[in-house]
């Protein structure tokens, strides 16, 4: 995960893994297993980021780099949500998710599809221009600042006998597979789902059966964005809320999308995984600071075995 | 003029970006018929049934489908108004199964009767049955034709207009196709059908249309036209 909250109440050494340096570790299967389930729930954010990234590309076929800044727009809400309502960001999650599934419906049909004049190459520059904009309008709004907030129970742990595990990365991995299984089931039980995946491959085809590009498009764009939703929810507990803070995250879901082969589901979801663990292991390994280095190895190394990504359609 | 007339058009004119394909076309479908829509390649057949179907924007004239103007419709609109265009390349989806493939037809009509409709595909076509958990992209060229056909059958069209089915079927298949179309079409639906087989749409069509640089050069009875020799050399090469 992108460097935490820096100083006294750093997150990680909670976790009994922070304070390991390579040098100092006596490594036992202990600390092992402790870091590799750590990886495991960093893991189920990264994958909930990477999951709508790799819809949204699946269906337009195009990289969504308002994807970031959403992200953080997100955490900002959860953020005030808390600051203004007092809304635990668990409970804000069940209100932000579908306002952000409105809000990226409304982007998609009113914003981005419009401005693309039809052409879907356009689309890429338009999320790209939408980036800027929002992370300049939060700017503007709330400066630079770094702003945390403060839960009872967000260092939490459970005793597991060797290690202990943080609550909010518990109740992020529960996240992630309910987020997953309600995608996987609405994707391939409904018929707005059958007319996602058929868009995805058949455009002509999907238009002469009825379907209504525009909306189809427009409610992927809206689920990318409700899974946002959801990941900046679970963030806001133990990471701090400044207007670019969603883009390192947003950074590492680009590499597991291209991991897990683009616009695969299942890839994103085991590449999310996947990505955490070896995170987690390097950290351990290499010293925390250079944990993300172990996923852009893996990364390099996963490409050159299997070009399209784990998968990916034709590896 | 027949008081069952299901679709007409006037003058119409439409194309891509400056070229401009359709020159002032006027054609009548009535209720029942199968009307053949004939050319050599590349003359506007496809872009006509796009045009039709709400893909292609006419830039002029009128096209009615059941007493409805429908050439500023959407898509959409016009599938649910029952009339199925079934697409030259069949446009299938491939990563879809035969039977979320059917299950699509009846996406924007009678989804309420896809049970039903379902079981009439499959008694058409028992190969799709034999098929139906299959993805269709792994389908041979003749099922995913008869799967474009039973996904255009699942909305209950009014009107289906098929763009060359028999385009890379065997001469056996060919042969069921057109008796396929005879049935249909006994069955109260009305066709509109644009072929490269001319000798045999000719025999199972009511009426054609000869379209050539962007306009009906000759339409008749589709006995008229099959004995026309100037136009069997001229325009259908025969
Ligand atoms: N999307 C498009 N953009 C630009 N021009 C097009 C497009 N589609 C077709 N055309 C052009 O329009 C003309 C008519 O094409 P169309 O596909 O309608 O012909 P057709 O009569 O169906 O031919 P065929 O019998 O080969 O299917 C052709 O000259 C073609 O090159
Ligand atoms: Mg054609």
């Amino acid at each position: 995960m992108p460097r935490g909250r820096a100083g006294a109440r750093a997150p990680r050494s909670r976790l009994g893994l922070s304070r390991c340096r390579s040098s100092e570790i006596v490594l036992s299967p202990a600390i092992l297993l402790s870091a590799l389930l750590n990886g495991l729930l960093t893991g189920a954010v990264y994958a909930l980021i990477a999951l709508g990234l790799t819809l949204i590309y699946g269906v337009l076929h195009i990289i969504n780099f308002a994807h970031g800044a959403l992200l953080t727009a997100a955490m900002f809400a959860a953020y005030f949500a808390f600051k203004t309502f007092h809304l635990d960001p668990y409970v804000a999650v069940f209100l932000l998710t579908p306002a952000f599934f409105v809000l990226g419906y409304a982007l998609q049909r009113f914003v981005i599809g419009p401005a693309s004049h039809g052409d879907d190459r356009n689309m890429l520059l338009v999320t790209l221009g939408l980036a800027v904009i929002i992370e300049n309008a939060l700017l503007f709004e709330f400066r630079a600042d770094t702003r945390t907030i403060e839960l009872p129970y967000a260092f939490a742990t459970i005793n597991l006998g060797f290690t202990f595990l943080a609550v909010p990365r518990i109740l992020g991995l529960v996240a992630a597979f309910v987020v997953a299984a309600v995608l996987w089931l609405m994707i391939n039980l409904s018929d707005i789902g059958r007319a996602i995946r058929a868009v995805a491959k058949e455009k002509l085809g999907a238009q002469l059966v009825g379907v209504d590009v525009a909306h189809v498009y427009a409610v992927t764009f809206g689920l990318g964005t409700a899974c946002i939703a959801v990941a900046a929810c679970l963030l806001v507990p133990t990471y701090y809320v400044n207007p670019t803070a969603g883009n390192a995250f947003v950074l590492v879901a680009f590499t597991i999308v291209v991991l897990g082969g683009m616009g695969s589901i299942p890839g994103a979801l085991i590449g999310g995984f996947v990505t955490g663990v070896v995170e987690s292991l390097s950290g351990l390994f290499l010293g925390e600071s250079l944990g993300q280095i172990g996923i852009f190895l893996t990364f390099i190394f996963v490409l050159l075995v299997r070009p399209r990504g784990l998968f990916g359609a034709g590896a | 003029m027949r008081d069952d007339v299901l679709l007409s058009i006037c003058g119409l004119h439409a194309g891509y970006g400056e070229t401009e394909v359709l020159r002032g076309i006027d054609l009548v479908i009535h209720e029942g018929e199968i009307v053949a829509v004939l050319g050599s390649n590349g003359v506007g057949k496809s872009t006509l049934n796009r045009t039709i179907s709400g893909i292609v924007r006419a830039s002029a004239g009128t096209i009615r489908f059941a007493g409805i103007a429908i050439e500023r419709e959407r898509p959409r609109d016009i599938v649910a108004l029952g009339l199925i265009h079934v697409p030259e390349g069949r446009r299938i989806f491939p990563n879809l199964t035969v039977l979320e493939n059917l299950d699509l037809g009846s996406y924007r009509r009678a989804s309420s009767r896809r049970a039903l409709n379902r079981e009439r595909v499959f008694s058409i076509f028992p190969r799709l049955y034999e098929r139906r958990s299959q993805l269709a992209g792994t389908l041979s060229g003749g099922e995913q034709q008869m799967l474009a056909i039973g996904r255009g059958l699942m909305a209950e069209p009014r009107l289906i207009i098929l763009d060359e089915p028999s385009l890379g079927l065997s001469p056996l298949l060919v042969e069921e196709l057109f008796a396929l179309i005879r049935r249909l079409n006994a069955g109260g639906v009305s066709i509109m059908l644009v072929e490269q087989n001319v000798v045999q749409s000719l025999e199972v069509a009511h009426r054609a249309y000869i379209l050539a640089e962007g306009r009906f050069l000759m339409s008749g009875t589709a006995g008229d036209i099959a004995s026309d020799p100037e136009l069997k050399r001229t325009y259908l090469g025969l």
